[in-house]
């Protein structure tokens, strides 16, 4: 298939234990990448460090695996020194929200058009399973061996708050709709944040008892619902999945261009 | 003999860069850096190029490495605590070999300590602060003129060998004004990128250097997709625990700047032919250090000074060869003596090597370097 084109087969095996969903994500990535044509020359991607980070690795893209919590930094500067490329941004949940959470949040209120995607599995799994911010109150993990007292970011709601202009969710398990958000998120111009729920049997699975990679991709399933479904409307505490923000508004990359031709044609 | 101009050493440093051609600058305020920022925020787009000021000290180091991977000739300006934060990444730059220049403006330290005030205590911190074995270049500067010269150096010699390169300016030459004459086009030698003559889709391995170990790069967004990442890594960039792999990376990654010490050496040096107390002192220190040179000269007495511009690689070769007549030689500079260890381990007498320093965040003086200098010879303070 096409997409091979797209891989590094010298890479592979990946990395990713048995049941990961962090595969299907790459697999996801993938196909939106093939299907909107775009040139495999202008293709970058910046990783930081984790399971997810390693992802990098495997497509044929220019591509970058960087510092713990700081694929967005190198990546505003690799985007402003060429603004034409097309740079795609997978963090970890404890990436892109505990180390890399002023990164995050910069990133989205500047507007940068880069496209974020938090593989979020709610545990930091290269290190052996400790909980991450996206954890979740009441959670077991190696560093909460009593049970987890630390409250969760919202992706999303932090995302928005922070003024991402493209800002969705979805799931391991909804591989099409990972093809159909990252599509938009790519042809969007301004800064995507894409949160992509996943599983990890190995560590969050095992240590709450979640089952194995099955269970965990029916329990996404079961517990998330799109924006604005009567399965939602009769069900609230589900969580949501979709498109949250999609808005126009002036781009960094764009403006600074602006700013430079007016300095020029003042001189 | 181009334009000249009445600037600050930070204004002299942000000028330099340019005529290097940098295109590319991301920084964060802290004082005394920050002259060097709001010049280049001014200046940059002037030449296309772009300023941006990030959230962080971290990120802004971050920010230059990706540019520079794009192809852009890049620099960030700090300050003890922002040098601090930034050595994660500069670590990064190392082992990606990503070509850079950070502006350390040394103030007063440990931790916030003196943010007006002046101090050379970072002189290990450019050597080592990064963790793991790796070497750095480090250069310094101790009048506007020269920060305009050192900074193309800088440029030069971060391009040449695709490293990161740590100029170790200090708060005094960084706030001093003097008259600076910008070098017409051309009258100092700018190095450019080496770009990889392998055709687009031929294999091209980006961690394979040539035989004088200069790697040849070619830009993201170009027709070479590789991996760059700050793992131990093979020839093609890609991730590896190969013995034979890391243990190539790591010598390659020493030698290429420890090999070069004695061409990568700058130095200026004032009457040391004859002297038999030799000074060596670097930044504004050399100032007062120069000025006590021209004070004894007056008297008939034999001394001299070697200022070091290169401090790292340390160029003993250099300084062995400099002093070995000496009597006396004295270390003058604003810190606990981070120099003066490394000259005692240089020189053929090592119980002849003093030092004469201040750390009270003022300038040493030439009178402060007299009377160290009297105390050593036993006359007194």
């Amino acid at each position: 298939m096409s997409i091979h084109r797209l891989i590094r087969p010298r890479f592979f095996p990946h990395i990713w234990c048995p049941g990961c969903g962090h595969g299907i994500i790459l697999n996801g990535l993938l196909h939106a990448v093939d299907e909107m044509g775009l040139e495999q020359n202008k293709l970058c991607m910046v990783s930081g460090i984790g399971c997810s980070s390693r992802i990098s690795g495997y497509v044929d893209f220019h591509s970058m695996h960087t510092l713990h919590g700081r694929a967005l930094a190198f990546a505003t500067g690799l985007k402003l020194a060429r603004p034409e490329v097309q740079v795609f941004v997978p963090m970890g949940d404890g990436d892109a929200t505990a180390i890399g959470g002023n990164h995050f949040i910069h990133a989205c209120r500047r507007n940068i058009d880069l496209v974020a995607i938090v593989m979020n599995n709610r545990i930091y799994g290269m290190t052996g399973g400790q909980f991450s911010p996206e954890s979740g109150q009441g959670t077991m993990a190696t560093t909460a061996p009593y049970g987890n007292i630390d409250p969760t970011f919202d992706v999303v709601k932090l995302a928005m708050g922070a003024g991402a202009t493209f800002v969705a969710r979805t799931t391991a398990f909804h591989v099409k709709e990972i093809v159909s958000i990252i599509k938009k998120a790519t042809m969007h111009k301004g800064f995507s944040v894409v949160e992509i729920l996943s599983q990890c049997p190995t560590y969050f699975g095992r240590k709450n008892k979640y089952g194995g990679p099955v269970e965990m991709l029916k329990w996404y399933r079961d517990n998330t619902a799109p924006i604005g479904s009567p399965k939602l409307k009769d069900n609230p505490g589900l969580i949501e999945r979709g498109i949250f923000v999609d808005r126009e508004m002036p781009e960094y990359c764009e403006e600074y261009d602006k700013l430079i031709a007016r300095v020029r044609s003042r001189s | 003999m181009g334009e000249s101009m009445f600037v600050q050493g930070n204004e002299a440093c942000a000028r330099g860069a340019l005529y290097a051609n940098l295109r590319f600058f991301a920084g964060y305020p802290i004082t005394p850096s920050t002259e060097i920022a709001e010049s280049l925020a001014e200046l940059l787009p002037t030449v296309g190029g772009k300023f941006v000021q990030m959230e962080d000290e971290i990120s802004s180091m971050c920010a230059i490495c990706g540019a520079s991977l794009a192809g852009l000739k890049v620099m960030t300006a700090t300050s003890g605590p922002g040098f601090s934060l930034k050595q994660e990444a500069i670590g990064y730059a190392v082992m990606a070999e990503i070509p850079c220049v950070i502006v350390d403006a040394q103030r007063g330290g440990p931790s916030t300590g003196l943010p007006t005030e002046v101090s050379q205590g970072d002189v290990m911190q450019a050597r080592w602060g990064a963790h793991g074995d790796h070497s750095i270049i480090a250069l310094t500067a101790s009048s506007v003129q020269d920060v305009f010269e050192i900074t193309v150096e800088a440029f030069n010699m971060a391009e040449t060998l695709r490293t990161p390169v740590v100029l170790l300016l200090d708060a005094e030459i960084c706030h001093m004004r003097e008259r600076l004459t910008i070098p017409d086009p051309g009258e100092l030698h700018v190095v450019e990128r080496l770009y990889t003559e392998v055709k687009p889709g031929v294999a091209y391995h980006p961690y394979l250097p040539r035989e004088d170990g200069r790697l040849p790069i070619s830009n993201f967004g170009d027709g070479h997709r590789f991996n760059v990442t700050g793992l131990h890594h093979d020839i093609w960039g890609f991730p590896t625990q190969n013995p034979d792999s890391i243990e190539y990376l790591n010598r390659h990654l020493y030698d290429k700047i420890e090999n070069r010490t004695n061409s990568l050496a700058r130095w200026k040096e004032y009457y040391l032919d004859d002297a038999d107390i030799v000074l060596i002192s670097y930044g504004s220190a050399a100032r007062s250090a120069l000025q006590h040179v021209f004070d004894r000269r007056l008297r008939g007495e034999r001394l001299g000074l070697l200022e070091l511009q290169t401090i790292w690689p340390f160029p003993a070769d250099l300084v062995r060869k400099k002093t070995a007549h000496a009597r006396r030689v004295i270390v003058a500079e604003m810190n606990m003596g981070q120099l003066c260890s490394q000259v005692k381990t240089a020189v053929e007498h090592p119980e002849r090597v003093f030092l004469a320093n201040r750390i009270d965040g003022r300038l040493i003086t030439p009178e402060n370097i007299a009377r160290c200098i009297r105390l050593i010879d036993g006359r007194g303070f």
